[in-house]
């Protein structure tokens, strides 16, 4: 970092304008990795724990593709639009930034109705934390992700809020790219759920 | 220097990096349900598609090179990516011998 003097630079997007932006960027993605240690050990745990279903029912009764397919491509689609947010934020429109960063939300918010529902339904079909060693970790692997998304959620609207107010400023432009960097990162623990509790619940 | 933004009139990256994705998932969807494959090739194969997937969301939607600190940050993940194999690999080894 010591030897490009950064000084205000016209091609540089507006998030990294400020000496105090570029490291509170770096100092997120450093909170990403402990993210990523926090979620490889929800996953060791639901990993080694999934076949310890006792009298209660197991990852191939439960789960259904067609649920897990919607939740996926709702939170895929969202990685895709959150990116066009800050594409269009590096365009400097503010409008299709605003538009992209809702339809993100509302695509956040179809995923998490989703989750709920199949959550109530397991819980329904007698599945819940207190059943099996199973599903105890799989609510709380899952479950702490949707609390991501739920937090995620919440923080997007909040800079929604601020963009209305304030427009582009280095301040708001650092909080976008922020926001879509845990949204971006959301979508990338979704894929090894995706991966390591369903399918491989249904294919074991 | 590590600076490397881009300006581009057109979301190109993006919209290959969502298809690319799209084709993943599906990908990974056929192998586990439709290709006929052992269990064990099954898992494999769609650990493999989902650490692509991983790498492709970290280069082509959040920049994980771009700024100053990109080189940081890529070494950042790789070793946060690493921590994440040793715990969960290693976890299930080890239970290996208990179960």
């Amino acid at each position: 970092m010591a030897e490009a003097a950064h000084h205000y630079d016209e091609t540089m997007p507006l998030e990294y304008r400020t000496e105090e932006s570029r490291l509170n960027i770096l100092g997120f993605w450093i909170f990403l990795g402990a993210e990523v240690a926090l979620f490889a050990t929800l996953f060791a745990t639901y990993l080694v724990l999934f076949q310890r279903t006792g009298h209660g029912p197991t990852t191939a009764d439960l789960f259904e593709i067609k649920d897990v397919m919607i939740e996926t491509l709702l939170l895929l689609t969202s990685s895709f639009t959150c990116g066009l947010a800050v594409f269009e934020m590096r365009r400097r429109r503010l409008t299709g930034l605003l538009v992209w960063l809702l339809v993100t939300l509302l695509l956040g918010a179809g995923f998490i109705t989703f989750e709920v529902r199949e959550f109530i339904h397991y819980v329904h079909e007698g599945a819940t934390m207190q059943t099996s060693a199973f599903l105890s970790s799989f609510f709380v692997l899952v479950g702490t992700h949707g609390a991501h998304v739920s937090l995620g959620i919440g923080w997007m609207t909040l800079i929604i809020i601020q963009l209305l107010q304030r427009g582009f400023t280095p301040r708001t432009a650092r909080k976008v790219f922020i926001v879509s960097l845990y949204w971006h990162f959301l979508d990338v623990v979704w894929i090894f759920i995706f991966t390591l509790v369903y399918l491989t619940g249904m294919v074991m | 220097m590590g600076t490397n933004y881009h300006h581009e009139t057109f979301p190109w990256k993006h919209i290959v990096g969502f298809i690319l994705s799209l084709v993943l998932t599906f990908a990974a969807l056929w192998i586990a349900f439709s290709s006929g494959l052992a269990t064990k090739a099954i898992l494999t194969g769609i650990v493999v598609l989902a650490v692509l997937q991983a790498v492709l969301q970290l280069f082509m939607f959040m920049h994980v090179t771009e700024s100053d600190s990109g080189k940081i940050q890529t070494i950042n993940m790789a070793y946060s990516f690493f921590i994440a194999i040793v715990v969960v690999a290693g976890s299930i080894w080890t239970m290996a011998f208990v179960l």
